[in-house]
């Protein structure tokens, strides 16, 4: 309630900042005209100016109140008890605050209401509503202030417009910075967990043990287990392949004939429904490799004399390139689309058939762009957790024999941090450990992803 | 795109109502006693593209080993017309041919015809230059090595020298025939894609407007190159050019708005256009 009024006098107050700035400038403008000169930037660049102007103070107060608000208010609840309660620890001084904050706000609160809660919670809710006045007077007084600021300062020399485009810029670069400062707090926090890990357990051991066997965190420090790395990834690695070897060549496929063959009809059709593949929740590739591919392979195995597991990475691999496949194909298509007519009519006119046009130079011509999704549905086969955790099996020992149950890395990385886990041992530190090599090969990917699509470029372009 | 399958259908069951549609306009024309046999002849040719009419009951034979040019203001159907001749309007989605074009006396629309090796021999130089992202050399080789033409690498090289040079491009890129095509001028580049185009032996060549981009210089190469390919070489070329029209030419035909107008020995249409349009436009009131 308290937020959407504040957010509704500011709208109203940019409103009547731009029109003032508006029109202030237009008139300024008619006067000139009479001298024969002009404005420097047009009275939409003014008005937005003076609407920045005074959106900037304004922010500033109620964004100090935000980030001060909080702890201001626990001081004074704080100094409203009696000292027996103030004068309680951690979290039991943290529940009796809450009580009382509940009861300000007119929530209920569980138990008997003591005398001297209600009568804090009373006046805190008084004050809390006076400071609530006082922000948004001063907000608003401020903001009135720059208004008059910033109207005189209206002139026809005035560069608006480079003061309002050099605002944009700024407001876009923040933007930003948002996903790049939330990659870098991400990659921080998996540092610091990993760095903890490693003091439990040698990085040596980690990234070239053998042996994956961490043990249960209730069974004390004295046996932290084995943490090798080396099953996990071979297990990812050996999925992902699989996975691709399924999804490349069907998904290259359906794009070459969703783009060059298929009469406009069937495109129009066909595309929205294997599209459609794209929007099915792993989970539920999850329940189809376990009930049905599973068993279909290993009775598959059975008939040829083959002795291949229900739960596997051959299962798990399959349905993941199953889950992969729109995603190559809908983007392969889109990039081969791309590819000038021209192009095409050029090969085909010189007698070439249409195969030949598509091998030799639609192909080559949308490498760059298919390259790109190839990596990109790497990463995904990578870092894919539903499928793997309910089809391959869930045994991370080190095996060739793709028919046998594996583990991945975001398996183990579940198993590790789901349940009654304290981050403080090994057992679930490893999580995070496990977290920053997948976010390091992902990385490394996508960095090769954009050399070789580079290089492609400039033999192409 | 079209499969070429269907679209070889749509040819053959050209529907009768294409003559009615001409409403009965009459294209002029001059017979030329000193011709050649013809080679490519069109009878009634209407192009559709969707439900736009763009070309009506065009009928026009081609000599051999001779050049004829296609004339007319921008936007009457030159482009269409010679797309017909080597059936790419077979790759444009909703694009629909009707009547009949024959080469040697068999009808190119007809389902025995296997268009890929009616284009390998009706070779096409675009209007809009379009190397493929290859080297200068593999383009020139593209055609060369699907057809099979060299037998061994230094018989390759042969080919794309001599159709570099009859292009006039092999002085300019001859240290670098390996860097992209892309890379060239504009010019350069539509003088690529003539050398691609002879590089295959086609025995007719249709040429979209080969010297738009060129410089006088570069323009008098192609039309030498012209002139000495007409001696065993059918040619049709569509050119805004009438100087050029009027050196390499020795039929014209005079497009205007979808429909044939006049055609005849070149020297007659410039000397003595019978059409009012034709005159229009060659004295430069229309277009
Ligand atoms: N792919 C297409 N789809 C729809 N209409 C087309 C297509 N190509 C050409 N047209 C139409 O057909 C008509 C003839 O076009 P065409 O390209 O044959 O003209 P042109 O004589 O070659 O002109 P220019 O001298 O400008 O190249 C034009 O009206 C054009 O808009
Ligand atoms: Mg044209």
């Amino acid at each position: 309630m308290g937020n959407l009024v504040i957010a509704a006098a500011l709208l109203l107050l940019l409103g009547f900042a731009y029109q003032q700035g508006f029109a202030r400038s237009l008139s300024l403008a008619a006067e000139a005209r009479k001298e024969g000169r002009r404005l420097h930037s047009r009275p939409r660049y003014h008005g937005t100016l003076v609407a920045i102007w005074v959106l900037l103070p304004t922010l500033l107060v109620l964004g100090l109140w935000a980030l001060l608000e909080t702890s201001a208010l626990r001081a004074l609840i704080v100094g409203m008890l009696p000292p027996e309660v103030a004068g309680l620890e951690g979290r039991q001084l943290d529940s009796a605050i809450a009580r009382i904050r509940a009861l300000a706000s007119g929530y209920g609160v569980a138990g008997e209401v003591a005398d001297y809660e209600q009568a804090a919670a009373e006046h805190l809710s008084l004050i809390q509503n006076l400071a609530f006045l006082l922000v948004l007077a001063a907000a608003a007084g401020l903001g009135l202030l720059a208004l008059f600021a910033a109207k005189r300062r209206i002139s026809l020399a005035l560069r608006a417009r480079d003061h309002v485009e050099k605002a944009v810029r700024i407001l876009l670069m923040l933007c930003s910075a948002v996903a790049i400062l939330t990659t870098a707090g991400i990659v921080l926090s998996l540092f610091n967990e990993s760095i903890r890990f490693f003091s439990f357990v040698n990085p040596i051991d980690f990234f070239f043990g053998e042996i994956w066997n961490p043990g249960f965190a209730t069974t004390g420090s004295a046996a932290i287990g084995r943490y090798g790395l080396l099953p996990l990834l071979w297990g990812t690695v050996m999925v992902a392949v699989i996975a691709m070897l399924v999804a490349l060549p069907v998904g290259l496929m359906t794009a070459i004939y969703l783009s060059q063959y298929a009469p406009h009809k069937v495109r129009t059709v066909v595309k929205p429904v294997i599209e459609i593949l794209a929007g099915i929740p792993t989970i539920v590739y999850g329940f189809f490799a376990l009930v049905t591919v599973g068993p279909f392979l290993s009775a598959l195995g059975a008939a040829i004399g083959l002795d291949i597991r229900s739960t596997s990475a051959l299962t798990a691999g399959m349905v993941m390139g199953i889950m992969l496949i729109p995603f190559i194909s809908s983007l392969s298509d889109d990039i081969l689309r791309q590819v000038p007519l021209a192009l095409r009519d050029g090969s085909l006119g010189l007698g070439a058939t249409q195969s030949e046009t598509i091998r030799r130079v639609l192909l080559p011509a949308a490498l760059p762009g298919i390259v790109g999704a190839f990596l990109l549905a790497v990463s995904r086969a990578i870092g894919e957790t539903m499928i793997v955790v309910m089809a391959a099996g869930n045994s991370p020992v080190l095996r060739l024999n793709p028919a046998e149950p594996v583990s991945t890395v975001t398996v183990t990385i579940v198993n590790q941090l789901t349940g009654d886990s304290d981050f403080a041992g090994p057992q679930s530190l490893v999580g995070f450990a496990l977290g920053l090599t997948l976010f390091a090969i992902t990385l490394l990917l996508n960095i090769l992803a954009l050399f070789i699509v580079r290089r492609f470029r400039e033999q192409y372009d | 795109m079209t499969s070429l399958f269907r679209s070889s259908l749509q040819g053959v069951a050209a529907p009768p109502t294409a003559l009615e549609a001409g409403d009965g306009y009459q294209t002029v024309r001059t017979p030329d006693p000193k011709a050649k046999p013809t080679r490519l002849s069109a009878h009634d040719v209407c192009v559709f593209y969707g439900d736009k009419q763009a070309l009506e009951n065009v009928s026009i034979d081609i000599p051999e080993r001779s050049v004829s040019a296609l004339i007319g203001p921008s936007g009457c159907g030159k482009s269409t017309f010679l797309r017909c001749l080597n059936r790419m309007n077979d790759t444009i989605e909703g694009a629909r041919v009707t009547g009949e074009i024959t080469l040697d006396g068999e009808n190119l629309y007809s389902p025995q015809v296997d268009v890929v090796e009616l284009r390998a021999r009706i070779g096409m130089v675009f209007q809009k230059p379009n190397p493929f992202p290859k080297s200068i050399f593999e383009n020139v080789a593209y055609g060369p090595k699907i057809h099979g033409l060299a037998r061994s690498k230094s018989e390759l090289e042969e080919i794309v020298v001599t159709s570099l040079k009859r292009a006039g491009l092999f002085e300019e890129v001859k240290d670098r025939l390996h860097a992209p095509g892309t890379g060239l001028s504009g010019g350069q580049q539509q003088r690529l894609c003539i050398a691609r185009a002879i590089a295959v032996g086609p025995e007719v060549i249709l040429m979209d407007e080969p010297c738009s981009a060129l410089d006088p210089i570069a323009t008098s190469i192609i039309e030498e190159l012209i002139d000495e390919l007409r001696e065993n070489y059918t040619i049709i070329i569509v050119t805004h050019s009438m100087q050029q029209a009027a050196r390499v030419s020795q039929k014209t035909a005079f497009f205007h708005l979808g429909k044939l107008i006049e055609e005849g020995p070149t020297e007659r249409i410039f000397t003595n256009p019978r059409d009012k349009k034709t005159q229009d436009y060659i004295t430069g009131r229309i277009g």
